[in-house]
């Protein structure tokens, strides 16, 4: 790391997360004015974005070589009022929080108190959702079935393919007014509602959207423009020759992109750093927005330039490392209200893909992606996220070098399996073509990249709906009934009685959650569309139709199934000591569940330790697993969604099987009231008696091909990357893991603090697994002695 | 047919090639005083007490330190790890305790890999009658063999045992051109001092020029509670750890005598 980078990178991790009014206040006056009154709704919001960046404050921070911030300073975070209001109290405790804080100045206070609020108040998009969804949709949502991802954020969840590196904004603006020309006016100037027609396909929404997305285009150049002015400006007044004669070459590039495609390395990533703010400028899209295969994207550029002498590797690395800094200047936007008070995390999900296939599907790895992965280990920042695409064409000195980086514990980058990812998003439709073209993004989302919009649309507490189901439809926790009448449990008679009523239960809620998210996609096609967005994602420019409303080339809208391991083992445990084994009967089960198991230790411990669980490559328990995947999947997928999309489903929890368990009481795998669920596809804590080898098994018997996304996390300590042949050993299990079709893996590698942390509370970690000598164990069952032991070697291997 | 093994351990990627599956047979005949496996040593399943946690209350429940297992189970719990072998080109490597103790079940084992090309190594101890260990040898596909101290006099007392059927069944196996990786715990103020490392060389390169492969193990004192929950008294009390340079001078001199040395397997 140079000089330059060391101090950005210092200015990037010393810079105070804090709110800014300034986009909240431009939107503001914008909607005050009168001549935004008379225009359509896509062109108001193209002329919205518009205002924003020809007002807003165009910063340029010392010796930095990529330029552009969202806010007017490093991590001077925006609001966007139309989407969520925060209040005064909101402001106040994301001012206050200990972790992942924004701190609100006065200045900013005052104006929320004096403009926005008043302005905005009861008229956000969040208003018109809540005004909107059903009250057995609101039961549900507060009784924590299911989350919902665009009640504060817009949906998003995409990722750039190739486009800018062929195409500039002028050339974008020529094929609008192609499709501008192809219109058929004999065709009906709306879609009409309910005919089977798609949201915004009558030829006069596509004319108005295709108009917003000209101005949209041209707002991004018109943005920088103004920074080769700045920059131009500065350069005029720099005293220093290297520094003056730099910032007049930026100032070019910007002059050049993104009005024209990229002609150097310089340009690709200058030209991707003011797309990625246009489309987190216009919206607060989920995952904010990501450039995907950047070592495809960058190597034409990188090889030339090499080639002739006009680029160095010390050049190419710095410029990329300037590139992430640039990310990690934008905390995601806080939210409102109860969430508002959780921890919180300030990544924004963008997720860089290296390695993966080609076209053709040949081995697309290159001298460039070995390149961003020194960047990755070198940077070590937040963001962006990084992950490995693994595909069997990839040499295996690819892995090896991505299990060196993860050895050292920073969590990145994660490993994907691009056999998998192909396959998943072929059953789904796609080209063969366009799926090798996408990856991973967000947290193991597959897609499309620059051809499809996929949605998260929320968390779906699986584990809840049994504790429904064992009540007869009764939230135990609030006494509501909110689930349908599927049967008293002491009267089932056998497993398959549970499993049914449970289908039941299950089959109501995906319901209600799915018929929610067709009102909600509405309501963000009707009032927020993304006509910045839409220049980016194909076919939005030759269908005319907003990304927002179903202009990508696929649609896709997924529920992400959280719990799978509690569930299953709730499920074996009613199985096995109520069923085959008759150790208690359902009533004593659910007697001491209601009890918190207070009173009934002993059988909390009989279910805790003497049940058949997931994780341990053994029929009995994963069978449950696969029955719930199924269920879960025929419910689901296939389901049509309002913009033209299919429904599917995805396994992964991100952090929300923390808050589902505060949602749940006591089940009969043991678990007390309100603890954690287990995360993604991994084994509930502590459930996985046989080591790695035992989880993937287990966690390869749900078909992954029917999801677009599953996640399973390994804790490892460092000693398992201990030597080269280690790292050989941990790369031929992801190897393997990846032939059983898993779609994700990625290591958690454990550090001192953890091992301490869980000799004191060691029921928090029951699955921690560390390597002794030459054989592992738990690191719960030794003894303390030897606890102290490890922590020493630990300490050792990370000094 | 059935044996009685104490452990299986998977994603085992220190007793030779690959990812493998360990299978550790119950029951040895030597009592080396740094084991750490003591519970090994009998062969018959043992109950222990152990403590299990759970919200802050402590159950002490029975454990059954062994199992008797047929030959088809075991076959089934090691053919469930078959893709990561065959991806990593492993196997199965039996370990103990004493493998040898149980022979024809170890056979059977062996048998039943190669008809499914399942490569195998046999951790031993090499105590075994000739007869027994001829009629194993031509299974295993590596031997992984230990030798704890030449002089007789010295391996008696902390082994238990004479060690003249251990070097000749070595010997037996080296010249009939059996794949051998030796394996020497390194035992501080035992094993490890300069006349008992020159012996080793010199005995190498006249007694067995074909191997080429020596793992050192370094004693760990990793086994201590192991010993008090079997009631197994612990001779190694005031035994130390070597220090990371000093494995590496021992490495170094073996390196010397022209073989492939690594610390730990």
């Amino acid at each position: 790391m140079n000089k330059r980078i060391k101090k950005l990178r210092k200015q990037s991790l010393d810079a105070v997360t804090r709110i800014s009014a300034e986009r909240a206040l431009l939107v503001t006056e914008f909607h005050k004015s009168t001549e935004t009154q008379s225009a359509s709704i896509p062109v108001t919001r193209a002329l919205n974005l518009e205002y924003i960046l020809r007002n807003k404050h165009i910063c340029i921070n010392e010796d930095e070589l990529i330029v552009g911030e969202r806010g007017p300073a490093p991590k001077a975070t925006p609001t966007y009022p139309e989407i969520n209001l925060h209040s005064i109290e909101d402001l106040e405790i994301l001012d206050g929080r200990k972790k992942v804080f924004f701190k609100v100045d006065e200045k900013t206070r005052k104006v929320y108190e004096d403009m926005i609020i008043p302005f905005w108040k009861g008229k956000t998009n969040r208003d018109r959702i809540m005004n909107s969804v059903s009250k057995s949709w609101l039961d549900a949502y507060q009784a924590g079935l299911f989350t919902e991802f665009q009640e504060q954020r817009a949906p998003g969840h995409t990722v750039l393919g190739d486009k800018i590196y062929k195409k500039g904004m002028n050339d974008l603006i020529v094929e609008i007014e192609q499709s501008l020309r192809n219109l058929d006016a004999g065709s009906p100037a709306l879609a009409p509602p309910g005919r089977g027609m798609k949201m915004g396909t009558g030829w006069n929404e596509k004319k108005e959207e295709l108009e917003a997305m000209k101005i949209a285009a041209r707002a991004l150049i018109l943005y920088a423009g103004r920074h080769a002015d700045k920059l131009e400006d500065l350069a005029q007044k720099e005293n220093e020759p290297v520094r003056k004669k730099e910032m007049e070459t930026m100032a070019g590039i910007c002059r050049r992109v993104p009005a024209n495609a990229p002609l150097t390395f310089h340009e690709a990533l200058q030209y991707y750093w003011f797309v990625h703010l246009g489309v987190i400028t216009e919206l607060n899209p989920w995952d904010s927005f990501n450039p995907g295969r950047l070592d495809q994207h960058l190597y034409p550029y990188y090889r030339k330039e090499i080639d002739e002498g006009s680029l160095t590797k010390e050049k190419a690395t710095e410029l990329l490392q300037s590139f992430w800094i640039k990310f990690n200047n934008h905390p995601a936007p806080p939210k409102i209200g109860v969430t508002a008070l959780e921890s919180n995390t300030y990544t924004d999900f963008s997720l860089i893909n290296v390695g993966g296939v080609n076209t053709d599907g040949s081995d697309a790895s290159n001298e460039l992606s070995y390149l961003i992965l020194d960047v990755i280990e070198e940077m070590r920042i937040l963001q962006p996220s990084s992950m490995l695409q693994l595909s069997k064409q990839n040499p295996d000195e690819l892995i090896h070098r991505a299990l060196k980086i993860i050895k050292t514990g920073f969590g990145q980058p994660s490993i994907f399996n691009t056999e998998a990812i192909v396959e998943e998003l072929v059953r789904q439709g796609k080209s063969l073509e366009d799926a090798r073209n996408g990856g991973a993004s967000g947290c193991v989302e597959s897609g499309a990249f620059g051809t499809e919009a996929y949605f998260l649309t929320g968390y779906f507490n699986l584990t809840k709906v049994l504790e429904i189901t064992l009540n007869n439809g009764r939230d135990p926790l609030t006494g509501k009934e909110i689930g349908i009448k599927s049967g008293d449990p002491n009267v089932f008679k056998s497993f398959e009685d549970v499993i049914e009523a449970f289908r039941k239960q299950l089959g109501h809620f995906l319901e209600i959650k799915m018929e929610g998210n067709s009102i909600i996609e509405e309501i963000w096609a009707k009032n927020l569309p993304a006509p910045f967005l839409s220049l980016l994602i194909d076919d939005c420019i030759q269908e005319g139709v907003d990304y927002n409303a179903g202009g990508a080339r696929y649609n896709t809208s997924y529920i992400q199934g959280v719990g799978l391991g509690s569930i299953t083992d709730s499920l074996s445990a009613l199985k096995y000591h109520v069923f085959d084994e008759k150790n208690y009967s359902m009533q004593q089960v659910l007697n001491a569940v209601h009890a918190d198991f207070v009173g009934y230790e002993e059988m909390q411990h009989k279910l805790v330790y003497q049940t058949p669980r997931y994780g341990n490559d053994e029929d009995y328990a994963d069978a449950q697993a696969v029955t719930v995947f199924e269920m879960f999947f025929d419910l689901v997928d296939g389901n049509p969604t309002p913009r033209g999309g299919t429904f599917r489903i995805n396994m992964l929890p991100t952090t929300s099987h923390i808050y589902f368990g505060s949602k749940i009481g006591a089940m009969p795998d043991g678990r007390k009231a309100f603890q954690a669920l287990s995360e993604g596809i991994s084994p509930v804590q502590g459930s996985d008696k046989k080591g790695p080898t035992s989880v993937l098994k287990s966690a390869a018997k749900i078909d992954h091909l029917k999801t677009g996304g599953t996640l399973l996390n390994q804790k490892f300590t460092p000693s398992f990357f201990r030597d080269e042949k280690s790292i050989l050993r941990v790369g031929d299990l992801v190897r393997t893991y990846f032939k059983m079709m898993g779609h994700h893996i990625q290591f958690n590698v454990v550090g001192v603090e953890t091992l301490r942390d869980a000799q004191k509370y060691p029921e928090k970690y029951r699955d921690l697994i560390v390597r002794v000598a030459g054989y592992s164990d738990y690191f719960n069952d030794l003894g303390e002695d030897l606890q102290n032991e490890i922590i020493r070697r630990t300490e050792h291997e990370a000094s | 047919m059935k044996a009685v093994i104490f452990d299986l351990n998977r994603f085992a990627i220190h007793e030779g090639p690959g990812i493998r599956v360990t299978v550790f047979f119950k029951g040895c005949p030597l009592g080396c005083w740094w084991c750490h496996n003591p519970e090994s040593r009998s062969q018959k399943p043992q109950i222990v007490m152990r403590e299990q946690k759970l919200n802050g209350r402590t159950f002490r429940v029975q454990e059954l330190v062994g199992r008797e297992i047929s030959a088809n189970h075991l076959m089934q719990e090691i053919l469930k790890e078959k893709a990561f072998m065959d991806e990593s080109g492993g196997g199965v490597t039996f370990s103990g305790g004493e493998p040898l103790l149980q022979t024809e079940f170890l056979i059977e084992m062996m048998k039943h890999c190669r008809e499914q090309g399942i490569h195998t190594a046999l951790d031993t101890t090499g105590y075994a009658s000739k007869d027994i260990m001829r009629k194993v040898m031509s299974w295993p596909d590596l031997f992984l063999y230990d030798l704890k101290h030449l002089d007789d006099d010295i391996h008696k007392k902390y082994t238990g045992v004479s060690n003249k059927l251990i070097l000749d069944n070595l010997k037996l196996i080296h010249d009939s051109g059996k794949d051998v990786v030796i394996r020497f715990p390194v035992i501080p103020g035992i094993n490890d001092d300069k006349a008992h490392v020159e012996a080793l060389k010199f005995f190498f390169k006249k007694e067995l020029p074909q191997i080429r492969r020596l793992d050192l193990l370094p004693y760990h004192n990793i086994a201590r509670h192991k010993y008090e929950a079997f009631s197994i008294p612990d001779k190694m009390r005031s035994v130390d750890e070597q220090k990371k340079e000093d494995l590496e001078k021992l490495k170094a001199a073996f390196k010397e005598g022209g073989l492939d040395v690594s610390i730990g397997g």
